[in-house]
């Protein structure tokens, strides 16, 4: 499986994308922001950190880089395109997912480990994962999803929740909202369900040593499902 | 503007040294050249007040391959690896503008280690604020905080543990200290020393603005009641672009252009030019009107003295520019040759054609002054007579929860969820534990890494305090598995000036001297901050100590939760109920008197090494070292992450409960293991001459004393881990 990692100016969860495809199987590749053409793909990965600062708003000036039009291109074509905390937010920004990402409402920027709960398992991403809370971990200041009334019913109509916030026994409740997302959303997809985008950082909880192993039921799935 | 002895005081310069400039120039400086001067001479730049006795620090040992002097110390870690590391103070800037001042301490200790040709890899702090009482410590507070975070999050390397204390002390001065460690290739680092005549001095990074213009005077000078006026000179810091240079940087130094490099920090374009000349015994010629410049009509003086972040100077091989433009080019960074390394020995500075000036390096950097400063010792204090009396009203629950929600015990996880400390994807020892741990990324090697201090043990006794602090590093990297190799000191004292500040400055020295030469832990670099007072009213001395270990193999990392329940817990050193300037007595008793604890620096070596043996050998299960609060202390940490109870057993020592619960003796550590190795691990430890009891086994989910003494794990976690963030959210 050939997968590709776009690496804007101030992208810094790239290597750690990186590190996790090939570690599942995938046969990788990081592509520059000022790329025109994007490499023959099964997955286009936008991985997290603060692309262009997050100047202006975050991931705004990325959704505008060069790479962005093939990238846009190829997902409309229904090519797997999944954006991880900042690339969650340039995937918002290029309008390839509804809504929009706002400041965590304690104004603060978090670190710790949630749990999420799976709500859509027909999604290439998630089917197959057999169980229905995973625990990952986010590290963000501007998570906090929010959308419209409509756009909210119109992504509920359609699943398109991929994952929500929720406590360890997959409780979806205030209590477990870590930064005041609308509904406890985590993870949204598009309409056709090629495009995710999650806060969530899967590939931070690959190796029993780190924050947790969940990331890797989430990647070794992926890869499966791509098969 | 004509220079005379009313203008160099202006500038921070005393009139002696004014005079001793006029001497060694032979004539009148201009404004650009006393600019210099006093940007040079200056205590942060110079350290003319504490030269003389960092002398006595050992900086040498088998595993230096970097001592004092450069960017950055740097150790090896075997294998063709090696550590860059450095702690840095910014703590004026942090108190007149706590997110700015805080967030570019970060950047700059970063540009440190990179600098060097490492990849930073982990960041810690030290943060100390005044009373929770004083109305300015919470904002503050937030300020730093977010700054550190602002900065550490947007470069994208982990913040993997740090320290956070209060004390009325601070009131008007906060501390802030930041460190930085990086990873590099031994054959791959690179220095400040200029070498070659004719070769081309490039600047790179950010343009120059009027930003922090005198930044380093500020730092050498006391707060007033007009420090707000002096917003101006706090730096701005922009993460975005450092992370941009890091890249760039690290690019081009993968080739074979670079001759020397120096980050543009404290006294920006003037001390780096200086130093890389000085280091090179050669000269250098700047034209400053090519420098990048982001306002218009900036003086020669203000381009010289400007401190705006994430600029770098390089000396580049001949014929490589357009190479290295290139690189910058692809990063969105500026890139201008600005000058020329030369034969002359002087700094030369033109601006359009004109020089602006021209002085000798040696009389900047050999010949500034250097002071021998009168200092007065401190005598050992009394002990305070403790009597039974005294502990009659008391109740060990009570004083439990009340010491687990004191501000300098209480859960920080308020602060270090605002860091993003799992980011690279090699944290395996999170903040909260005894030391950060990251691995070598691809490899089974694990760094640790902490920051300590104990103003309260130094203020009591400098030299003793000296000795604590390192001490404390060497048993914090050996609670998590890591041989300890060595470490960085920041010293924040108040002033030099001060027959008594002096005096503290000068112990504490000696006393990190002489347990860093005992644990043969040598000190590889560091920064000294003095004038941290304001209005006379100075601060307790904290000498804040960065120590760094290696764990060769990461699956033997120890973290300190309590594991299993059916284990036996075991103390290492011996109890002694050292009450004096523990946090019992100073919180509880309200006594502020006494000396600190003891230290014995056989013991200490002895234990330590002996506690490495056995989790060698994996018998450790989990591990802590006793400190501020004592051992009840310890173990109820211990039970809170590991969510276990513990029962207790009668202590067998004729000590009351409160001294042998919480009194400070140093040197002892809690251990956790199994029954079955109960039989060697105590042979082990007999035949090493290690002193130990055994104090409890692991059971239930309370903290179990006797049948009417008992409180669940939960209750402890109520009073530990929200105080912190109820106070903030107050």
């Amino acid at each position: 499986m050939k997968s590709s990692v776009i690496t804007f100016p101030g992208s810094n969860c790239d290597r750690d994308m990186d590190v996790a495809l090939k570690k599942f199987g995938f046969n990788n590749k990081m592509v520059w922001h000022d790329d025109e053409e994007l490499p023959k793909s099964d997955l286009v990965v936008l991985p997290g950190g603060f692309s262009y600062g997050d100047y202006l708003r975050c991931g705004s000036m990325a959704s505008k880089s060069k790479i962005m039009q093939s990238v846009i291109n190829f997902a409309k074509s229904g090519g797997l395109v999944m954006g991880i905390c900042n690339g969650f937010q340039i995937l918002v920004e290029t309008g390839l997912l509804p809504g929009a990402l706002l400041r965590n409402k304690y104004l603060e920027f978090i670190c710790k480990n949630v749990f999420v709960k799976l709500d859509n398992n027909k999604n290439p991403y998630f089917k197959n994962i057999d169980k229905e809370v995973l625990e990952f971990h986010i590290a963000h200041n501007e998570g906090n999803y929010f959308c419209t009334p409509e756009q909210l019913k119109e992504i509920e109509d359609n699943n398109q929740v991929a994952i929500y916030y929720c406590s360890d026994s997959g409780q979806i409740n205030e209590k477990h909202n870590p930064n005041g997302s609308i509904k406890n959303i985590a993870g949204i997809l598009n309409k056709k369900k090629n495009v995710l985008g999650m806060m969530p950082h899967p590939e931070r909880m690959i190796d029993k040593c780190l924050s947790g192993e969940d990331g890797s039921i989430f990647f070794k799935n992926l890869i499966n499902n791509l098969k | 503007m004509s220079v005379n002895e009313k203008v160099a005081i202006e500038h921070g310069l005393k009139a002696d040294e004014y005079e001793r400039i006029c001497k060694l120039l032979k004539r009148t400086p201009n404004i650009t050249e006393l600019g210099i001067f006093s940007a040079m001479w200056n205590e942060h730049c110079s350290y003319k007040s504490s030269r003389l006795h960092l002398k006595k620090l050992p900086t040498s040992g088998k595993k230096v391959i970097q001592g004092p002097g450069e960017n950055a110390g740097v150790i090896d870690i075997e294998d063709g690896d090696a550590i860059v590391f450095k702690i840095e103070s910014h703590n004026h800037p942090s108190f007149i503008e706590p997110y700015q001042g805080a967030a570019t301490g970060v950047g700059g200790i970063m540009r440190d280690v990179f600098t060097m040709g490492a990849r930073p890899i982990a960041n810690l702090n030290s943060i100390h604020f005044g009373s929770t009482q004083n109305k300015k410590t919470k904002n503050l507070l937030r300020g730093v905080v977010h700054g550190i975070g602002g900065y550490g999050n947007c470069m994208g390397v982990p913040t993997i543990a740090g320290q956070t204390s209060f004390d009325s002390s601070y009131n008007g001065n906060i501390l802030v200290n930041a460190m930085t460690l990086g990873l590099v290739k031994k054959d791959k680092i690179f220095y400040s020393k200029a070498a070659g005549i004719d070769k081309p001095v490039i600047y790179v990074g950010s343009k120059t603005g009027r930003d922090g213009i005198h930044g380093a005077s500020m730092a050498s000078a006391s707060f007033d009641d007009k420090i707000e006026e002096k917003k101006p000179t706090v730096q701005v810091g922009d993460p975005f672009t450092e992370k941009l240079l890091l890249e760039a940087c690290l690019e081009l130094m993968a080739g074979d252009s670079i001759i020397a490099i120096q980050d543009m920090g404290a006294a920006g374009l003037t001390s780096s030019s200086i130093e890389m000349a000085s280091k090179g015994k050669l000269g250098i010629e700047i034209h400053l009107d090519k420098v990048p410049c982001r306002e218009t009509k900036m003086t020669p003086y203000e381009i010289m003295l400007s401190e705006s972040q994430e600029r770098m100077l390089i000396v580049l091989e001949k014929g490589k520019e357009n190479l290295a433009k290139k690189i910058f080019d692809k990063w969105n960074l500026d890139f201008a040759v600005i000058g020329k390394t030369t034969n002359t020995k002087n700094i030369e500075l033109f601006f359009n054609k004109e020089q602006v000036a021209k002085i000798p390096v040696n009389i900047l950097v050999e010949n500034s002054p250097m002071y021998d400063r009168k200092w007065r010792k401190t005598k050992l204090p009394k002990k305070n007579k403790i009597i039974k009396k005294d502990f009659k009203n008391l109740k060990i629950l009570d004083v439990l929860k009340k010491i687990l929600s004191n501000p300098n015990v209480c859960n920080k996880k308020w602060i270090w969820e605002q860091y993003d400390h799992t980011v690279m994807g090699d944290t395996i020892q999170k903040p909260g534990g005894d030391s950060g741990v990251v691995r070598v990324h691809g490899s089974k090697k694990a760094i640790a890494a902490v920051v300590d201090s104990s103003a309260v043990y130094c203020w009591a006794h400098p030299h003793t305090g000296g000795k604590q602090i390192v001490c404390e590093s060497w048993r914090n990297l050996i609670s998590v598995g890591a041989n300890p190799i060595a470490i960085t000191n920041c010293l924040n004292f108040g002033s030099p000036e001060k027959e008594e500040n002096m005096g503290e400055f000068v112990e504490c020295v000696e006393g990190i001297a002489e347990a860093a030469k005992y644990l043969s832990f040598p000190v590889v670099s560091g920064n000294v901050s003095f004038y941290n007072q304001t209005k006379e009213i100075g601060i307790k001395p904290t000498p804040v100590i960065g120590g760094v270990g290696l764990i060769k193999d990461h699956n033997k990392m120890i973290t300190m939760n309590f594991k299993d329940e059916g284990n036996v817990i075991l103390v290492l050193g011996k109890t002694e109920g050292h009450l004096d300037q523990s946090l019992f007595t100073r919180t509880i008793l309200d006594e502020k008197n006494g000396p600190p604890p003891e230290i014995n620096l056989f013991n200490e070596k002895n234990i330590g090494e002996t506690l490495l043996k056995l989790i060698e050998q994996d018998l450790i299960k989990s591990a802590h070292d006793v400190s501020l609060g004592g051992l009840i202390m310890g173990i109820s940490k211990m039970c809170i992450k590991g969510d276990i109870g513990i029962k207790l057993k009668k202590p067998k020592s004729l000590l009351s409960e409160f001294e042998y619960f919480f009194s400070e003796d140093q040197g002892r550590y809690i251990i956790e293991i199994t029954k079955s190795n109960l039989k060697k691990v105590s042979n082990f430890l007999n035949k090493n001459s290690v002193y130990f009891e055994e104090i409890g086994i692991l059971k239930g989910k309370s903290l179990y004393f006797d049948e009417k003494t008992i409180v669940s794990i939960d209750e402890l976690k109520t009073y530990n881990n929200n105080w912190l963030k109820d106070y903030m959210s107050k």
